[in-house]
């Protein structure tokens, strides 16, 4: 029909960009066409069939074993869970005043915040592209509110530069990128860049300089109103007879070289990190409660699994009752998720395969600690005018994080006074949490020395010492991963695994859900076909 | 989270690495038997004693003999597991199910230093010191 015009249907443009660039390219085009969710997460899963009247008995309480729990009743299963705490969530886990908990060593903290006043020990952000984690929040009712990873009021701190004293972020940011941006500019007059970019190009280069690194009409980075708008001003535009502003001088592109701060800058452009991020208002355990009032008439708490064995028909697991500890209980299913962090489920007598239980195995657990501190007043906000986001240093503390809820409302508040990973993680862990605390608060008045007149009080989770992960996240090697993962998440006779081990996220709820979601759609397809 | 994910780990030992080159950052360290905090990704603990103090005992506790919640970390006090030296040796380097591999954050002295400490106090005195040539030839 010669008057037709060409129209591809987007199906067909979609197979033949698979055909011609194989399945990334296509995957890639699907997700700006709308078909592709970000996290692979593609909305409520749906077990359809019947599983006819099939157990399946989930080991942990946490987000990957409610979830499992959640979705397999809805699907037609019976359901139960056990699990080691006397509380659900697992990681998913915040601290208030009241709260207690002991950890392996024997130390038992009691949080003493204020109330209204938190901790997230263990996940405390979520980015916008989690759609799981964003969707059972949510279908759960769980409120959340912006996390702030980047606030340019923030600090960037290093012992050995600008004589201790901590930097705005948003003087470092816009002075790498100034003083860059003149280099390159130096550069392509020069006519050092020729050969590599066109006439055309180059003049257009030169305009996005002056745009993006705020130069001047020289091309310059110098202070000025321009630059001033990027990197602040000694005295701000006001109102009045005072009103004119004095814009700032910014820093020598050898300085910033010199000081390493621009390595913290990565922590603002990472993928995981890049706005927007969220929060549940309140505490993240706002995600744990609100599975609880799904599922929590199926967990069975402090339950210490001491023995999974399975048969051609079910699986047993044998466990303690630690609130009455003598004869061993036993639960019986026909199948078994288990959410146990692997550093736990390595040492239990586990009936599963050769190839599983070597991936169970290769699989250590990374540290890191993190601690909260109260304060009389929040002088971070009222003195600095720092509301939330993170501030970072090469003290052994690591970053300081500000509440990201509560602003400008006086009183007290509760700092992230450390979050720490890496060898001073296991430095911080191997000293009583007392002593942690009052380390935070020795390195954390370099950066704000109000900590030492206005602190109060403080609480510390060193995740190797918490004595339901043993550890803080599963920390793959490229290589354990090319080896194991596959075997780690195969489904061995009656038994799989879920949890942020098994995923490709560690450490993300996300990865946790996402896992857990994969594991009971295979095990449904595998009851319903049987 | 918590974002130790590979990517992360990858990042951070980049960056620290990189922080290593700067050898104007002084370890965090006020006297004998005070903690140690290393500016780095490698551990800046030099003796057996500060390695135990600092690393080990994270884990397996001040008197060594570890502790158990809904795993257990095992005790090293009069450990007859360490009768062989190669075992501990392999152990810190390689890592076994938690226990993490030490092989890439520290050195073969400090590897043997740790070692010996262990295996020469907590009821452990076995003699035969490991060397740092030991350790090299443990690492895969």
């Amino acid at each position: 029909m010669p008057n037709e015009p060409v129209t591809v249907s987007r199906r067909d443009l979609l197979s033949l960009i698979g055909t011609l660039s194989g399945s990334a390219a296509m995957y890639q085009a699907m997700t700006s066409l709308g078909f592709a969710a970000d996290s692979g997460y593609k909305g409520p899963i749906k077990l359809d069939g019947d599983p006819k009247g099939a157990s399946v008995l989930i080991l942990g309480a946490g987000l990957a074993g409610m979830t499992a729990a959640l979705e397999l009743r809805k699907a037609g299963y019976r359901v139960q869970i056990l699990e080691f705490n006397s509380r659900a969530g697992g990681r998913n886990w915040t601290l208030r005043g009241g709260d207690s908990f002991t950890e392996l060593g024997g130390v038992t903290q009691t949080c003493e915040f204020e109330q209204g006043l938190y901790l997230n020990p263990g996940p405390w952000r979520i980015p916008r592209h989690h759609r799981a984690v964003l969707d059972y929040c949510r279908r759960l009712g769980v409120a959340l509110e912006p996390f702030t990873q980047l606030n340019h009021n923030a600090f960037l701190h290093a012992t050995g530069a600008f004589g201790g004293a901590p930097q705005r972020i948003r003087e470092i940011k816009a002075d790498f990128q100034g003083q860059v941006s003149e280099l390159l500019a130096k550069v392509t007059q020069q006519g050092r860049l020729d050969e590599l970019v066109t006439k055309e190009d180059r003049e257009t280069l030169m305009q996005a300089l002056r745009s993006w690194g705020a130069l001047d009409r020289n091309y310059a980075y110098k202070a000025n109103l321009n630059s001033a708008e990027a990197r602040g001003y000694v005295k701000d535009p006001g109102g009045g007879l005072t009103a004119v502003p004095i814009p700032s001088e910014p820093i020598a592109l050898s300085d910033i070289l010199k000081s390493r701060l621009w390595r913290h800058l990565q922590n603002f452009a990472r993928y995981n990190f890049q706005t927007t991020m969220f929060q549940p208002v309140g505490g993240m355990d706002m995600i744990g409660k609100a599975f609880v009032r799904e599922v929590g008439e199926v967990i069975r708490y402090d339950a210490k699994v001491t023995r999974i064995q399975q048969d051609e028909h079910g699986v047993t697991v044998t466990y303690t009752d630690l609130k009455a500890p003598g004869m061993p209980q036993q639960a019986r299913a026909d199948w078994c998720i288990c959410t146990i962090p692997l550093p736990i489920l390595g040492q239990l007598p586990v009936n599963v395969g050769g190839r599983m239980k070597a991936a169970i195995d290769a699989v250590p657990y990374s540290s890191s600690v993190k601690i909260g501190l109260q304060f009389k007043r929040r002088f971070w906000e009222e003195d600095e005018a720092i509301y939330g986001g993170i501030s970072y240093t090469d003290l052994p503390i690591q970053q300081i994080a500000y509440p990201n809820s509560g602003y400008n409302s006086g009183g007290k508040g509760v700092l992230l006074g450390a979050y720490i990973f890496g060898p001073n993680a296991f430095e911080f862990t191997s000293l009583p949490p007392a002593e942690r605390i009052a380390r935070a608060v020795e390195f954390g008045a370099a950066i704000h020395p109000q900590y030492r007149a206005k602190y109060e009080n403080g609480v510390s989770v060193a995740w190797h010492r918490m004595p339901f992960t043993m550890g803080c996240a599963g920390d793959w090697s490229e290589a354990a991963r090319a080896e194991h993962y596959a075997n780690l998440c195969q489904i061995d006779g009656r038994i799989v695994l879920a949890g942020e081990h098994a995923s490709y996220i560690p450490a993300w709820q996300e990865g946790a859900i996402l896992s857990s979601l994969d594991a009971i759609a295979r095990l449904h397809e595998r009851v319903v076909k049987a | 989270m918590m974002h130790p994910s590979a990517n992360l780990r990858r990042a951070f030992t980049a960056t620290m690495s990189a922080a290593l080159l700067l050898l104007t950052v002084p370890a965090y360290t006020q006297g004998a038997g005070d903690p140690v905090f290393s500016p780095g990704y490698r551990f800046a603990e030099k003796t057996g004693e500060q390695l135990f103090a600092n690393v080990c005992r994270a884990c397996h506790m001040s008197d060594a003999k570890g502790a158990t919640g809904a795993g257990t970390y095992p005790s090293l006090a009069g450990d007859s597991n360490l009768v062989s030296s190669g075992y501990p040796v392999g152990i810190v380097v390689n890592g076994q199910r938690g226990m993490p591999a030490f092989g890439e954050v520290m050195s073969d002295d400090q590897v043997a230093a740790v070692v010996n400490y262990v295996r020469t106090h907590f009821g452990n005195s076995y003699q035969d010191a490991v060397t740092a040539e030991d350790v090299r030839a443990v690492r895969r």
